[in-house]
């Protein structure tokens, strides 16, 4: 479990990615309220625009903020993909947001707290060159949005399996299902991660706590069959709970803010997973499952790059076959400990030596540094 | 921990002045802190030059790092190969060696660390912007395995130099796996800590996929003297250690003793045994002073070899206990044995149960092991009464390959290339 990383590099992410529209906030006290500006107007509860038609090119949005909560202005593509931002506008004060805005269809939003989408207005931009999109790259985040939403709805069954058990009281069988029951979420933990509030219910390790927080989920589970070796009134309240929050997550997860970029950082961040807390045997310190997470996380990077790949590989030819080479590498040596290479059956991490730990991690190290660099080559 | 001496009797009022007395290390050569050395065309001679701070030319007859007066700092790093494809291996040799001129000259690798695309990691990690070049010396060197290993798939089984042999297991070694051999090694040395860390960080990382860090050591305390009237270093047990070593500025005791002669393409390079010996300080510090005289064979507030005055009088070794280290490390003792000593001392904190994590990481280069560092190790395993209170615990030994020559020449291009090189 880590920060919510995910939706966090979007903005950035979504105007470098393409290219052709950038996105920048200017201060407050520039030129407000400019005779060519858009005037909007946010309110606790409306986001009122000046015009909804304007031609394209450089936008300015002249914000004031009459609610009484801190807000949020964003113009977005009509996927929710951010073009530009302005974040913590105080009630009462005015600022301005500008953008190079390309024709086409838009939506500007007020977004009263900072949380969750807000009050919209459809606006459309005008004459000029309609904006050029790669539809290569397009089509990788629809392939990634649809992958997110299949691993979370297949993994819906496997996790009731699992909460089943603990109802039951069937310490084997809840152990049995315990791992499987993780495998969708591993693979596509960055977008699970980047819902803050699901991912502290449901996958916060002990040591991840803060103060006073209740201790939920599977790692709460996993010491519970494995450590106390028993199943008690909470564990099974728990499970309860594990089924709820999860399906809050496959719910939203197909809503989740997606890029090019923060797909390729995503891939990354899968290894960084991996790097920091499956090669040490930290993750799954009661149950050592840590190599069916291990494998997950790399599966999950691996459909991230295979997406997008085409246009990577365009732009640098030499990293790709390297990141293909590494990623064969690492799967290689996943299997090695593995008897079945089609089940998830994997050698318990606590039998896995230093030396091997030390292969594993050599191997995550060769891969997840040519990975860093895939984000550059998707949008150079 | 060994204790050598050049060969002839007494040094000249030059390599005195030069050499401060002859350091462990040879450093021993000038001066410390305060002065570096900067290295003429051929890279042999030496001369005081820039305040600290300065830049070591990277390239030359032979690698920087060896006869460079030591600097206060190490990071050493010994690598496993990790691929099996020949090229890929060349090019990792080049690419590591562009990027150790520029760190060399306290420039950052690749692109820099900032300035870059948003979305890409930078390619310099950055800790060390800022910073001086701090006499950085990057020497690389090539391990008995990466011949067995990699001799075949490298094409390079039958350039395996004869000198270079596994060390023999010697009495009292308690080796860990973990912090012994490796295919190739990096020694980084430096006036600041940070600077190299920062190197040997960057190398790693530029290596990832190819190779990979089997084991790493940091050290401090250079172990020579800063100028001649000052005293030596002292190790961790509180000895001036290495009273006498080769001179980074006596060409001739370079030539005799560290550079490699043979024709071929390990010319002009040299052998290095790096040796992680553990102190057993608690027990040291609890033992008479009478006694911890005797193990050295020195007094302890001078220095003095024993029966004489002075720190740099010459030693009578009849007059030493036959178990004393200096007698016992002495060339008069092992037939002229003489190697170039530039170890540090280290602290890795405390071992779990409260004890000292420290020693002396041993550093010895010379024209071959098998007549160096092998002979006086034996005499040394077998009789040294300091046995009683170390412990080896780390061991490798690597060919370090001649200087690079200019921005053209590549570490290990002499191994790899035409092999007529």
């Amino acid at each position: 479990m880590r920060a919510v990383r995910f939706s966090v590099t979007t903005a950035v992410a979504t105007a470098a990615a393409l290219t052709v529209i950038t996105g920048c906030t200017e201060k407050s006290d520039a030129k407000s309220g400019g005779s060519g500006a858009i005037r909007v107007t946010a309110t606790d509860d409306s986001c009122k625009v000046s015009k909804t038609e304007f031609p394209a090119g450089h936008v300015e949005l002249a914000v004031e903020n009459k609610g009484s909560r801190v807000t949020e202005v964003e113009i977005l593509f009509p996927d929710d993909r951010i073009v530009s931002e302005r974040e913590n506008i105080g009630p009462g004060t005015k600022h301005t947001l500008t953008a190079e805005v390309k024709s086409g269809d838009y939506r500007i939003a007020c977004i009263p707290g900072m949380k969750g989408k807000g009050h919209r207005q459809d606006v459309k931009a005008t004459g000029g060159k309609a904006a050029k999109r790669d539809p290569r790259l397009d089509k990788a985040v629809a392939g990634y949005r649809q992958y997110a939403q299949e691993q979370a709805d297949q993994t819906l069954p496997k996790v009731k399996v699992f909460t089943d058990a603990v109802r039951a009281g069937d310490l084997d069988a809840a152990k049995k299902a315990y791992a499987p029951s993780r495998i969708g979420w591993e693979r596509t933990e960055p977008v699970a991660e980047s819902f803050g509030d699901i991912d502290p219910l449901t996958d916060t390790r002990a040591d991840g706590l803060e103060e006073g927080q209740k201790w939920t989920g599977w790692h709460r589970l996993e010491k519970a069959l494995w450590q106390d070796k028993k199943i008690g009134a909470a564990e099974k309240s728990i499970a309860t709970q594990l089924d709820k929050d999860l399906t809050d997550w496959q719910q939203r997860v197909g809503k989740a803010e997606i890029t090019p970029t923060s797909m390729a950082n995503g891939a990354k961040e899968l290894l960084d997973e991996v790097a920091t807390g499956k090669v040490t045997g930290e993750e799954e310190r009661y149950s050592h499952t840590d190599l069916v997470d291990f494998k997950a996380n790399v599966e999950g990077a691996e459909k991230a790059y295979a997406l997008l790949k085409p246009v990577a590989s365009e732009n640098d030819a030499a990293l790709t076959k390297e990141l293909d080479k590494q990623f064969a590498a690492l799967d290689t040596l996943l299997d090695k400990y593995r008897e079945d290479p089609s089940s998830y059956d994997f050698t318990s991490y606590d039998k896995v030596g230093k030396a091997d730990r030390k292969e594993l991690s050599d191997g995550v190290n060769a891969l997840a540094e040519p990975l860093s660099k895939l984000a550059a080559a998707v949008v150079k | 921990m060994t204790e050598n001496t050049p060969d002839s009797p007494t040094p000249s009022r030059r390599s005195l002045l030069a050499v401060g007395g002859a350091g462990l290390a040879l450093g021993a050569a000038a001066a410390g802190g305060a002065v570096a050395l900067t290295r003429s065309g051929d890279g042999s001679d030496m001369a005081p030059a820039a305040e600290s701070g300065g830049a070591v030319p990277f390239h030359g007859a032979h690698q920087a790092g060896i006869a460079t007066a030591v600097q206060d700092r190490l990071h050493f790093a010994a690598f496993d190969v990790k691929t099996d494809d020949r090229d890929e291996f060349v090019q990792l040799l080049k690419d590591w060696t562009k990027a150790a001129a520029l760190m060399a000259e306290g420039r950052p690798v690749g692109d820099g660390a900032y300035g870059g695309l948003a979305e890409a990691p930078p390619d310099d990690t950055g800790e060390a912007l800022g910073l001086k070049p701090s006499r950085l010396t990057l020497t690389i060197g090539f391990g008995p395995s990466l011949f067995e290993k990699y001799g075949k798939k490298f094409g390079i089984a039958d350039r395996r130099p004869a000198a270079l042999v596994e060390l023999p297991k010697f009495p009292g070694d308690n080796l860990e796996r973990t912090r012994s051999g490796g295919d190739l090694c990096v020694q980084a040395c430096a006036d600041d800590p940070q600077v190299a860390v920062h190197a040997i960080r960057n190398l790693a990382r530029i290596g990832f996929g190819k190779v990979a860090i089997r084991w790493s050591q940091l050290g401090f305390g250079k172990t020579s003297s800063t100028t001649p009237d000052a005293q030596t270093p002292r190790n961790l047990m509180g000895f001036k250690d290495g009273t006498r070593n080769v001179a980074g500025t006596d060409t001739a005791a370079l030539d005799r003793h560290v550079w490699v002669s043979d024709a071929g393409w390990m010319k002009g390079g040299s052998y290095l045994v790096a040796r992680r010996i553990r102190m057993n300080i608690e027990t040291w510090d609890r033992t008479s002073l009478q006694e911890q005289e005797d193990v050295f064979g020195r007094d302890k507030g001078e220095g003095a070899p024993v029966g004489k005055a002075k720190e740099r009088d010459e030693p009578f070794l009849k007059a030493m206990k036959p178990t004393a280290h200096v007698r016992l490390a002495h060339p008069d003792s092992n037939h002229g044995a003489t190697i170039l000593r530039r170890g540090y001392s280290f602290t890795d904190g405390t071992d779990g149960l409260g004890r000292l994590d420290a020693g002396l990481f041993f550093l010895a280069y010379q024209k071959d092991v098998r007549k160096g560092f092998i002979p006086v190790q034996r005499a040394l395993s077998a009789h040294d009464a300091l046995n009683e209170y170390i412990q080896h615990v780390g061991s490798a030994v690597f060919a370090v390959p001649p200087g690079v020559r200019d921005a053209n020449d590549w570490w290990g291009r002499g191994l790899f290339a035409a092999k007529d090189v």
